[in-house]
C-alpha cells in the first residue's frame, strides 16, 4: 500500500473553462484539489474573484495560483482607486500575465482571466503556463482541457445566450471529470456581465452520467437525508 | 503689476503672510512672456495651436516644434521656457509608456494628466529645486472621448473645453468663449485657432511669428497628429483675411 504524501505541494488536476455570449462570460471549473492521488480537497473553488467585475479560473499549482491572485488583485485595487472607475478586463489579463511571464521559472499555474467592462463587454484571456496573453472568444485549461479540444470544435458557437453558454460549460466540465482523474468533485460556475456576477454550484449528482458511467448507487449521496449513525457502544 | 514679495520671495519653500508663494507666481511670468499657446476641444476632437515668436531669420521653418506628441492619442504644446518643457514632455513620454507596459492599454488622458502635474507639484516643494517655467496644454483622445488639460507651473491641472497660456491669454480667452465648441469640428476649429492667433499677436512688439498647429480627432483616427498641410494653409489664408476685413473696417 503505497503511503500518501499528505503535505506534499497540492496541485489542481483541474478541468477550467471560459466562454463568451452575448452580453458576458460564463467561468466553469471542476472541484479537486490532490496531493499525488490523495484528493487534499474534493469540494474546492477554483475561480477566484479579482474585482467586482473580474474573476480569473486557477489550475496547476494551487499554491502558485493563489499568490499570483493575490497579487493581481492588490495591483488592481490601487489601479482602481487611481483611475476612478473599474479596471478593463484587458488590464487584469496583463497584470497577470507579466507576473507569470517575468516569474516563469518558478511558477507552474495556467489560469483564465475572464469577466465584463463598459468598454469591451465580456472577454476571455488565456494566460498559459509560459506566460502568454491570448484573448480567446473561449479558452480550456488544466489537464481535463485535452479531453475537450475536439467537443468544443464540435460545439461551439458564436453569440450563445446565457442559458446555452452556461449549459455548455456544465457538460464540457463534467466530460472531462469523467475522463480525468485529477478532475472531479462538483462543477462550479460564473456569469458575468451588466447585470454583475452570479455564481452557480452543480453537485454530482445533477451532472449527466456519459457512456459507460454507472449510476451513483449505495453513494454517500444517497444517504444523506438519512440521521447520522448511532455513535459505536464499548 | 508685480507685487515685490521683499524677503518671502526667495525660495519656493517660504510662504508670504499672505499665503502666497512667490516664486510659483514668479514661474507663472516666465509663461505670461511667451509666445500664445491656444487648445479648444471641439465635439470630434481637440486641436492645440502656438504663435512661435521667431528671434532670429536664421531660423529654419517648422524647426523647434512647440508640440510634441506624447503617445499615439495624446499631444503637448508648451509654453514659457523651452528647456524646461523639454523635460515635462520627456517625463509624460516616459508616464505613458511604462503605463502600457505595465496595464497593457493606452494611458487615459486624465491619469497623464495627473501624473503630469504630479511631476511639475513636485518642484515646488524642495529649497534645492526650481518650479518649472512653463505651462502646459495636453490634448488627447482616449475612450472616454476627447479631452483637453492645462498643467500650470504650480502643478494645478483643470480639464477645460478652451484654454490659452502665453503672451495673449487674455484675448484668446474672450475669443475662445465666443465659440460654440460643442457644434463645431475640428476642421472647422483649425481654421478658429488660426484666426485667434493671428489676431492676438502683437505686431508692434513681436516681428515674426510661425504657426504651429496639431490635432486629435476622428479625422486623424484618434491619432495625435500635426495638421494636414493643405488644411494649415487654408487656415492661414482664413485669418489673413480675417485680420485685413478687421482692419479695413
Amino acid at each position: 500500500m503505497e503511503s500518501l504524501d499528505v503535505d506534499g505541494p497540492h496541485s489542481m488536476g483541474t478541468t477550467i473553462i471560459g466562454v463568451t455570449y452575448d452580453g458576458g462570460v460564463v467561468l466553469g471549473a471542476d472541484s479537486r484539489t490532490s496531493t499525488g492521488v490523495y484528493v487534499a480537497n474534493r469540494a474546492s473553488d477554483k475561480i477566484t474573484q479579482l474585482t467586482d467585475n473580474v474573476y480569473v479560473c486557477r489550475s496547476g499549482s494551487a499554491a502558485d495560483s493563489q499568490i499570483l491572485s493575490d497579487y493581481v488583485r492588490y495591483f488592481l485595487h490601487q489601479h482602481t482607486i487611481q483611475l476612478g472607475q473599474p479596471a478593463t478586463v484587458k488590464v487584469a489579463a496583463n497584470l497577470v500575465r507579466l507576473l507569470a511571464y517575468n516569474n516563469k521559472n518558478m511558477l507552474q499555474t495556467g489560469l483564465i482571466v475572464g469577466g465584463w467592462d463598459k468598454y469591451e463587454g465580456g472577454k476571455i484571456y488565456g494566460v498559459p503556463l509560459g506566460g502568454t496573453i491570448l484573448e480567446q472568444p473561449f479558452a480550456i485549461g488544466g489537464s481535463g482541457s485535452s479531453y475537450l479540444y475536439g467537443f468544443f470544435d464540435q460545439v461551439w458557437k458564436e453569440g450563445m445566450t446565457k442559458e446555452e453558454a452556461e449549459s455548455l460549460v456544465v457538460k464540457a466540465v463534467s466530460l472531462a471529470i469523467a475522463r480525468d482523474g485529477a478532475s472531479g468533485g462538483v462543477v462550479r460556475t460564473v456569469v458575468i456581465n451588466a447585470d454583475g456576477v452570479t455564481r452557480n454550484f452543480y453537485p454530482g449528482d445533477t451532472l449527466p452520467l456519459w457512456h459507460e458511467e454507472i449510476p451513483a448507487q449505495n453513494s454517500l449521496l444517497d444517504i444523506l437525508s438519512a440521521p447520522s449513525p448511532e455513535p459505536m457502544s464499548m | 503689476m508685480s507685487s515685490i514679495g521683499t524677503g518671502y520671495d526667495l525660495s519656493v519653500t517660504t510662504f508670504s503672510p499672505d499665503g502666497r508663494v512667490f516664486q510659483i507666481e514668479y514661474a507663472a511670468k516666465a509663461v505670461d512672456n511667451s509666445g500664445t499657446v491656444i487648445g479648444i476641444k471641439c465635439k470630434d476632437g481637440v486641436v492645440m495651436g502656438v504663435e512661435k515668436l521667431i528671434t532670429s531669420k536664421m531660423m529654419l521653418p517648422r524647426s523647434n516644434r512647440r508640440i510634441h506628441s506624447i503617445h499615439r492619442h495624446s499631444g503637448m504644446a508648451v509654453a514659457g521656457l523651452a528647456a524646461d518643457g523639454r523635460q515635462i514632455v520627456a517625463r509624460a513620454k516616459g508616464e505613458a509608456s511604462s503605463y502600457e507596459s505595465t496595464y497593457g492599454e493606452g494611458i487615459p488622458v486624465k491619469e497623464l494628466a495627473g501624473r503630469v502635474a504630479n511631476y511639475v507639484h513636485l518642484c515646488t516643494l524642495y529649497w534645492w529645486l526650481r518650479p518649472f517655467g512653463c505651462g502646459v496644454i495636453l490634448g488627447g483622445y482616449d475612450r472616454d472621448g476627447p479631452q483637453l488639460y492645462m498643467i500650470e507651473p504650480s502643478g494645478i491641472s483643470y480639464r477645460y473645453f478652451g484654454a490659452a497660456i502665453g503672451k495673449g491669454k487674455q484675448a484668446a480667452k474672450t475669443e475662445i468663449e465666443k465659440l460654440q465648441l460643442s457644434e463645431m469640428t475640428c476642421r472647422e476649429g483649425v481654421i478658429e485657432v488660426a484666426k485667434i492667433i493671428y489676431k492676438v499677436h502683437d505686431e508692434a512688439k513681436d516681428k515674426a511669428f510661425e504657426l504651429e498647429m496639431s490635432w486629435v480627432c476622428e479625422e486623424s483616427k484618434r491619432l495625435h497628429e500635426k495638421v494636414p498641410d493643405e488644411l494649415l494653409e487654408e487656415a492661414k489664408a482664413a485669418a489673413r483675411l480675417a485680420l485685413e476685413e478687421m482692419d479695413a473696417d
